[in-house]
């Protein structure tokens, strides 16, 4: 009997359902925090007059870039060189660099009466010109930061293999115009969020729904100037996060800077919808330069060589982490050994990024999944011929930059993918449809969800930064009453961490998932935490859960040997079960045991009965997960970055209307192999949200900036979520090439790829390369579309040789 | 601000009655509170959730006087006489509602941060058609903005909790 691999009814439904949950806002507080934003994308502050809000009655504090400069110091960059000297506070000081950053903020006794307030003040600006496209940001002319004196946050070469004896020995060399990965983000559903007060003991206590807590614990704590252990968060119920509550520390302490000067009352800030999508933070925005691909007389590719452009936006923050982080997918699923990419990345005046669903790898998976269906439409070769050319075979394989690959079957989910779709017909539709005129396209996307971080990849980017490995952790104790109560070391923001935990635990302990009580959400004051705790890069099901698995072996341990003193058994004669009195150790064969009510007061209440050779047990375990990496070869960028690739491949159709110039889906089918799966359901469930947020920002989403820095798309009525009308009927299958490197098989497979990206720039080109089009942007909207109708780009886009 | 205008702050609150999930309330408002606010801040019941500032996502409807409303753009005052059922108001007697036994069981959920503002949709397509088609599901909820589940599993949950009232 195993609980992993059922689809067990999440445990978290029962307060969620019920609209019991606890979602940060949920809870008062005394104060409300309303900030005041930058209405220019780049401006100097000439001054702010405050008296006005201050004079309102019920506020109790104005901040301004002042109070941050006497009360924080800033934020920890990661960068190396002069983007180390980014000064990045709460709050503007001397000048603002994106459009909605704060600039003053009042902590007021209703939400409604601080946004009054924040309205009387009066800021003084002298308006300067933004700089707004990376490429032209490198040239240094407009400087975001000026005392760093450039935009360029980083620049590396990733280079493998033999490029140019691969290129003089090619059959077909493609040339590929410049491309562009757009502006979206995954919008969780739930704002941030965060209550601060700045207690008299002189902690600071966050109620928040940051989900890398371990990580804002250690920039939080000297941005405030405090020892680690006077700042303690905790999270609840988290309405979505999908990477985008990595960042929002910045405000944390901003919430925390206004309780220390209203006295230590508790202070909320809850952002709006409009404020998240003006000035969260946004996906990395690519852009993809001077492309070349050598390819042999078949159509295989040996080597590639391009000049990639990250957009950062105003601010680094997790950056530039994103320019090497793409390399864990170097050669996506492709077989090429020699591949030269020259990596910079820029500062603009536009909303800083963040990690977002499929973060930097995505970037460049569908930039390979460019490569490989401009070079097939132009060579001629079916797209999904094309890929069963190129598809790495072997596992685990070693990629030339010295990542491992653990498992998988790129042919067989691609023939999966085909049968669920019915590919034949759809192949008779589409050049049916063409004979008439139509545009009908087929496209493939074939992805990774590289989980489980090296955080040693880090040291690519910067050699000085003091991280590498990854870790989760655990504890898990028999409680007084004999209950099991698991505590965990990430914060879940709708992935189902409970209920995979308790599957995890009942397996280990041989009882049923509903005796196992685990803990909602994160609190440092736990201690179940380590450096790398949160729930990001596609990793709980390998971290977490190994964590979970290894602190059951030790608890078990103990169990054991006590039970054993107290049976005088030996341990080998014991089993775990649930008997008459619930869950219990037994002796094989006899009617002895020992129930988890007796085992746990012989530790806590009675334990002058117990031996010497027992004082150790507690039955009260920690267990921190490590997983076997070493620190990369900085000098060759070389070394394993991830530990499991899940994979995906998606097949889309589409029909594209010449008049509106919507591309219509007219059917979908998503493959994904996650190795050995914890709860089918839960899975399922992921690869049905990752293919939304997909499809959603390849016809819809788009964070679009005018000439002059200003958001055109800064609420939902502009920026259009995908709803229930405009997501098609996924069909969904799955395949299991089981990880050899975590303990159950199992890989991360949360964030998905950005499959769908690929998927529909791929479809999108096959409809319309018959009319002179290349898809080299990421986003397919209809008016995207209609441009390229009006303007076919294929001459300027590629040439072949 | 002009010393004659009186602020916002300033205004007289204004006295309402209503009846929010069977229960009566007295309470004064400030004339500008939502309805969103009025039943997560006065009333504690904070299953009503806010996700966006335009109208737009839906994650904050409830019913009024039996129509799904999004309280974000309903004025506490526009309330006063009314009938609200919130998502704490469906479970009856320890029972849980249909849709939220088939939200849980069809996975029609992850994050949980929409769910009570689309049972609440689905209760209203549900009480007007009780036997929705898929398209009738997802005009029903169109209003509606989930970010985690890709809908496919909402579209199933309401399905199968339309199957199951029909058969009480």
């Amino acid at each position: 009997m195993s609980w992993v691999g059922k689809s067990l009814r999440r445990k978290e439904d029962d307060r969620l359902i019920r609209g019991k949950g606890l979602f940060t806002d949920d809870e008062p507080a005394d104060l409300h925090l309303y900030i005041l934003r930058s209405p220019y994308a780049h401006a100097r502050i000439r001054g702010i007059d405050t008296s006005a809000a201050e004079a309102l009655p019920g506020v109790a504090c104005v901040l301004t870039g002042q109070d941050v400069l006497e009360h924080c110091d800033p934020f920890m960059e990661l960068a190396p060189g002069e983007a180390a000297e980014i000064k990045d506070y709460p709050l503007a000081r001397d000048k603002v660099v994106y459009q909605g950053e704060p600039v003053a903020a009042v902590a007021a006794e209703t939400a409604a009466l601080a946004m009054d307030a924040g309205q009387l003040i009066d800021v003084d600006y002298e308006m300067l010109e933004p700089v707004l496209d990376a490429a032209e940001a490198l040239k240094d002319e407009v400087l975001v930061h000026d005392n760093i004196g450039t935009n360029r946050t980083w620049q590396g070469v990733f280079e493998y293999g033999d490029v140019d004896q691969a290129f003089a020995e090619a059959a077909h060399v493609v040339r590929i115009g410049p491309m562009h990965f757009h502006r979206y983000s995954s919008t969780p559903l739930e704002n941030n969020a965060c209550i601060a007060e700045w207690t008299r003991q002189g902690t600071v206590e966050f109620l928040c729904n940051n989900s890398f807590p371990g990580f804002a614990q250690q920039l939080l704590a000297p941005g405030l100037r405090l020892p680690v252990e006077k700042v303690h968060i905790r999270a609840y119920d988290v309405g979505g996060s999908f990477g985008n509550k990595i960042w929002n520390y910045v405000y944390m302490a901003l919430a925390a800077l206004a309780s220390k000067k209203a006295g230590g009352l508790r202070v909320k800030w809850s952002e709006t919808r409009s404020e998240h999508l003006l000035a969260s933070g946004h996906g990395n925005e690519r852009s993809y330069y001077d492309t070349e691909v050598a390819l042999d007389k078949d159509g295989v590719i040996t080597a590639i060589k391009s000049r990639h452009i990250d957009d950062c936006g105003a601010y680094t923050r997790y950056e530039p982490l994103g320019c090497v982080i793409w390399s864990q997918v170097l050669p996506a699923t492709y077989k090429l050994r020699n591949i030269r990419i020259d990596f910079s990345q820029a500062l603009t005046n536009k909303c800083p990024v963040v990690p977002n669903r499929g973060y930097s790898r995505m970037q460049q998976l569908w930039f390979m999944e460019r490569v490989v269906d401009i070079c097939a439409h132009e060579l001629g070769i079916p797209a999904d011929e094309m890929r069963l050319r190129n598809y790495i075979r072997d596992f685990p394989y070693e990629t030339p930059n010295g990542c491992v690959y653990d498992s998988g079957d790129y042919p067989a989910m691609l023939a999966k993918a085909k049968e669920l779709i019915d590919w034949d017909k759809w192949v008779a539709y589409r050049d049916q449809a063409r004979a008439e005129g139509r545009y009908v396209g087929i496209g493939i996307g074939t992805t990774l969800d590289s989980g489980t971080n090296n955080f040693g990849q880090a040291q690519i980017m910067n050699p000085q930064l003091p991280f590498s490995g990854n870790s989760e952790a655990c504890i898990i104790r028999l409680d007084f009453d004999g209950n099991v109560v698991v505590t965990l070391g990430t914060g879940p923001s709708g992935q189902g961490h409970e209920t995979a935990a308790s599957q995890v635990v009942a397996d280990e302990l041989n009882i049923d998932p509903a005796m196992v009580q685990v803990r909602t959400g994160f609190d440092t004051a736990w201690n179940t935490y380590v450096g790398h705790s949160g729930t990001y890069a596609s990793q709980f099901a390998v971290t977490g859960l190994s964590a979970v698995h290894g602190a059951c072996q030790k608890l078990k341990a103990e169990m054991r040997k006590l039970a054993a003193f107290v049976l005088e058994a030996a341990e080998e004669d014991l089993e775990f079960g649930v008997g008459e009195q619930g869950p219990e150790v037994r002796v094989k064969g006899t009617d002895q045991f020992m129930n988890y009510w007796a085992l746990a007061n012989l530790v806590n209440n009675n334990n002058a009965v117990l031996d010497e050779s027992l004082a150790d047990v507690t039955l009260n375990v920690r267990h921190v997960y490590r997983p076997p990496f070493k620190v990369p070869d900085v000098e060759r960028k070389f070394g394993n970055l991830t530990l499991t690739y899940a994979s995906q491949l998606h097949i889309a159709v589409v029909e594209i209307d010449p008049d509106t110039c919507h591309a219509k889906i007219l059917a979908y089918a998503a493959v994904d192999d996650c190795g050995t799966v914890i709860n089918p359901q839960i899975a399922h469930g992921q690869v049905h949200g990752a293919t939304a947020h997909g499809i959603g920002a390849a016809i819809m989403e788009s964070f679009d900036y005018d000439e002059g820095g200003n958001l055109l798309t800064s609420t939902f009525s502009d920026y259009c979520p995908i709803t229930s009308m405009n997501i098609p009927d996924v069909v969904y299958g799955n395949i299991q090439n089981p990880s050899p490197f975590s303990y159950s098989g199992a890989k991360g497979m949360g964030e998905g790829g950005g499959a769908p990206l690929h998927t529909m720039s791929a479809a999108v080109q096959d409809a319309l390369h018959g009319a002179g089009i290349i898809i080299t942007d990421s986003f397919v909207s209809p008016p995207a579309l209609h441009r390229m109708l009006q303007a076919p780009n294929r001459e300027q886009a590629v040439s072949v040789d | 601000m002009s010393t004659t205008e009186l602020a916002a702050h300033e205004v007289p609150k204004v006295a309402i009655e209503l009846s929010v999930n069977g229960k009566r309330y007295r309470r004064e408002v400030e004339p500008r509170e939502l309805l969103v606010q009025f039943l997560r801040e006065e009333l504690r019941l904070t299953g009503t959730h806010i996700g966006c500032d335009t109208t737009y996502c839906g994650a904050c409807t409830v019913l009024l006087n039996g129509e799904p409303v999004k309280s974000c753009t309903v004025l506490a005052v526009q309330a006063d006489g009314g009938e609200v059922l919130t998502v704490e108001g469906l479970e009856q007697d320890g029972q849980l509602h249909p849709l939220q036994a088939a939200f849980s069981e069809h996975h029609g959920l992850q994050c949980g941060y929409c769910t009570p503002g689309m049972l609440m949709s689905a209760y209203a397509l549900l009480e007007r058609n009780p036997k929705p088609s898929r398209k009738e599901i997802r005009k029903g909820i169109q209003g509606n903005v989930c970010r985690c589940t890709g809908y496919h599993n909402i579209f199933e949950a309401i399905e199968a909790a339309a199957a199951a009232m029909r058969k009480e």
